[in-house]
């Protein structure tokens, strides 16, 4: 497996090394790394800190789309969560706080799997509820405010710094090894990939598939609740109207160009997160140009559809018969 | 029998007359409409837009107070932001004849119909916050909004005097692209620096209007000018950008309101807490009080039948760390922002 994966994942990791080189040109001081009040500062450290919602939804996010499923619901969860964890924040401890928005954001999961593994629903369709409802529900709790704490615990796992890295990329990391101890340390993931892969096939070959599916948007609920957590932290308080939105575009994004396929089966959790990071140094990237803002939209979508030209098989295909064209003649 | 056609008869057109039939016609509509008002009280509809953002929701209180002090009857209807409701509203407000309506539309083209409605029931309507479609100018008879633009040249002149005769690198938070909003805050800030040559605005970016996309640009503009020391001042277009681009200064290390001055637009209560903690410099009010102008223009337009201006500009107040912050912190925490 860890053989195949610089392979696999040549692409993406070219695909990281083209845009740092260029985040490099228009900014020079991109690579600059210095300590301020015993944290690391500098723009690779933006990239890592800014990119660990999507990195993190995407962790969920590509279990999910490995079963041949989608979760549109989860920019929706990381509000509810935040919600939840900026109104209890200043009145209840660390534990209490997270314990509340993982337990929502695994019954967010819960809801979104029963619709799915249970009664057999599309998931993009089933998942659309939760994207349009749990918003509501974030400005319930907030009550169309934002609602702003200080308990410092939880400013902390937004804020803090752990050996001089802040906090959510910690966080961030811990996930991606506790997720692909879980998935690839045992034959789980083995199970997903074939739930994906052919459901029905699974099922008769004895997996349980509405196991798996269940289990996938849990854990999908789940990221997306630490997700809305560290966004909240980060500006201590909840903006239900905006945490998250869009984000589940940008997760998806993250596992597609991880080299994950939408149809389902085979998936990697190092690429998906990798995807995550490509995207937010390009994002910072063209905060740092200074062009106009009008342009960033565009600059994202051309990046996007150069990543993805790089990976698909017709398009190298291509290529390798244009050079040999090109050999022939010569 | 009061006759069918009454409601009509006793609309606003009557009231004009002497006090005696006033009474007379007043009464009758409130027996008509069976309202537990006294004679000679307002009965106002309020379609608004829904709650989207605090700054709605504040609006929405600070009508209250400002009917309640005007002993108006104010009936608001909540419109989830979706125009068919507020048309519904407005023509469920028409059957009730009401004395007036207030409009806070959602979007601005699509009204002409059932403003035609009101007009035709001889209902005067009174746009808040935002204007519509100028084609129907006449089927209205006033709105009351702020002027964005104007906003934008108030904190562009409250850095030129701050600063005097300093160079100064400013960085702008801009709205969200392609928000009128956000165009206009930039014009107005534009055209005040562009008389002083020593403001220079260095760097601009969209920011969302969030706090957590504020923080996101800010962090970038003070890695590209050198760790922030080159940036003299940082102008929003809203305060909730400039409440997270303070933390993104504090977290690097900067000092926001001593090192770096910062303006923002909107005069939300975060802000003044800011002001307070000497974090923040300034900002500038876009009142929620649309319906107190609104109000009185009614009263005027219905005591002695003047016409107010096609525009009823709201004031776009400076605040500063001089105005005790912490005051007006709290009393407008509990307005709903």
């Amino acid at each position: 497996m860890t053989a195949l994966l610089p392979r696999r994942g040549l692409a993406q990791i070219l695909a990281l090394i083209v845009i740092l080189a260029v985040d490099r040109v228009v900014s020079p001081q991109f690579f600059d790394l210095r300590l301020q009040d015993g944290r690391l500062f500098g723009s690779l450290i933006d990239v890592l800190n800014r990119g660990t919602p999507v990195a993190l939804l995407s962790l969920g996010m590509v279990l999910v789309i490995a079963t041949r499923g989608i979760d549109l619901s989860v920019g929706a969860v990381m509000a509810i969560c935040g919600a939840i964890a900026a109104s209890l924040a200043d009145g209840h401890g660390l534990p209490v706080v997270l314990a509340a928005t993982l337990g929502a954001g695994l019954v967010c999961g819960l809801w979104n799997g029963f619709l799915v593994a249970v009664l057999g629903m599309q998931p993009i369709v089933a998942t659309l509820i939760l994207m349009v409802a749990g918003r509501g529900i974030a400005q319930l709790i907030t009550e169309g405010r934002i609602v702003t704490f200080s308990s410092p615990d939880l400013v902390w796992l937004g804020n803090g710094s752990v050996l001089g890295l802040p906090v959510p990329i910690v966080i961030a990391l811990g996930m991606l090894i506790l997720t692909g101890a879980v998935v690839r340390g045992s034959a789980l993931g083995l199970l997903i990939e074939a739930t994906g892969g052919n459901a029905r096939a699974s099922e008769l070959a004895g997996v349980g598939t509405r196991a798996m599916i269940l289990a996938v948007y849990v854990w999908c609920g789940v990221c997306a609740a630490l997700a809305g957590v560290i966004a909240a932290a980060d500006i201590m308080g909840a903006d239900a109207n905006n945490a998250g939105l869009w984000l589940e575009l940008d997760a998806i994004l993250a596992v597609v160009i991880g080299g994950t396929s939408l149809f389902g089966g085979r998936f990697s959790l190092v690429l998906a997160v990798l995807g995550a990071l490509i995207i937010q140094t390009m994002n910072t990237g063209i905060l740092l140009s200074g062009y106009p803002p009008e342009f960033n939209l565009l600059v994202k979508a051309v990046v996007v559809l150069a990543v993805l030209l790089l990976q698909s098989p017709k398009f190298s295909g291509l290529a390798g018969i244009a050079a040999r064209l090109r050999r022939t003649k010569a | 029998m009061i006759p069918i056609g009454a409601p009509d008869k006793t609309s606003w057109e009557t009231r004009l007359m002497t006090p005696k039939v006033l009474f007379a016609a007043s009464a009758m509509a409130s027996l008509l409409l069976a309202l537990p008002a006294s004679a000679g009280q307002l009965t106002i509809g309020f379609s608004q837009i829904g709650s989207e953002s605090g700054w709605r929701a504040a609006e929405t209180s600070v009508s209250k107070q400002e009917a309640a002090k005007r002993q108006v009857n104010l009936k608001i209807a909540d419109a989830q932001q979706k125009q068919e409701n507020q048309i519904k509203a407005i023509r469920s407000f028409i059957a009730q004849n009401v004395d007036a309506i207030f409009l806070a539309p959602v979007v601005s083209t699509g009204w002409d119909s059932v403003l035609k409605e009101a007009k035709e029931a001889k209902i005067p309507v009174v746009l808040l916050d935002r204007d519509i479609d100028p084609s129907g100018k006449d089927l209205y008879l006033t709105a009351v909004t702020s002027d964005s633009v104007h906003e934008g040249e108030v904190a562009g002149e409250w850095l030129a005097k701050t600063v005097g005769s300093k160079a100064c690198n400013i960085v702008e938070l801009q709205g969200t692209v392609g928000a009128s909003v956000a165009a206009n805050r930039k014009k107005g800030f534009d055209t005040a620096i562009a008389k002083h040559a020593n403001l220079k605005l260095v760097r601009s970016q969209t920011g969302d209007f969030t706090r957590a996309k504020g923080k996101e640009v800010m962090e970038s503009f003070i890695k590209a000018e050198g760790g922030g020391k080159s940036i003299c001042a940082v102008y929003a277009h809203n305060d909730d950008m400039m409440v997270g681009a303070i933390q993104a200064m504090k977290e690097a290390g900067l000092k926001p309101g001593k090192e770096i001055l910062t303006v923002s637009i909107d005069a939300v209560p975060d802000i003044f807490k800011a002001m307070a903690a000497g974090e923040a410099n300034a900002t500038v009010e876009l009142t929620p009080n649309m319906a107190g102008p609104a109000l009185d223009a009614i009263a005027a337009f219905k005591d002695k039948g003047t016409v107010p201006p096609k525009w009823i500009q709201t004031e776009s107040k400076l605040y500063t760390a001089a105005d005790d912050p912490q005051k007006i912190y709290d009393s407008k925490k509990g307005l709903g922002y």
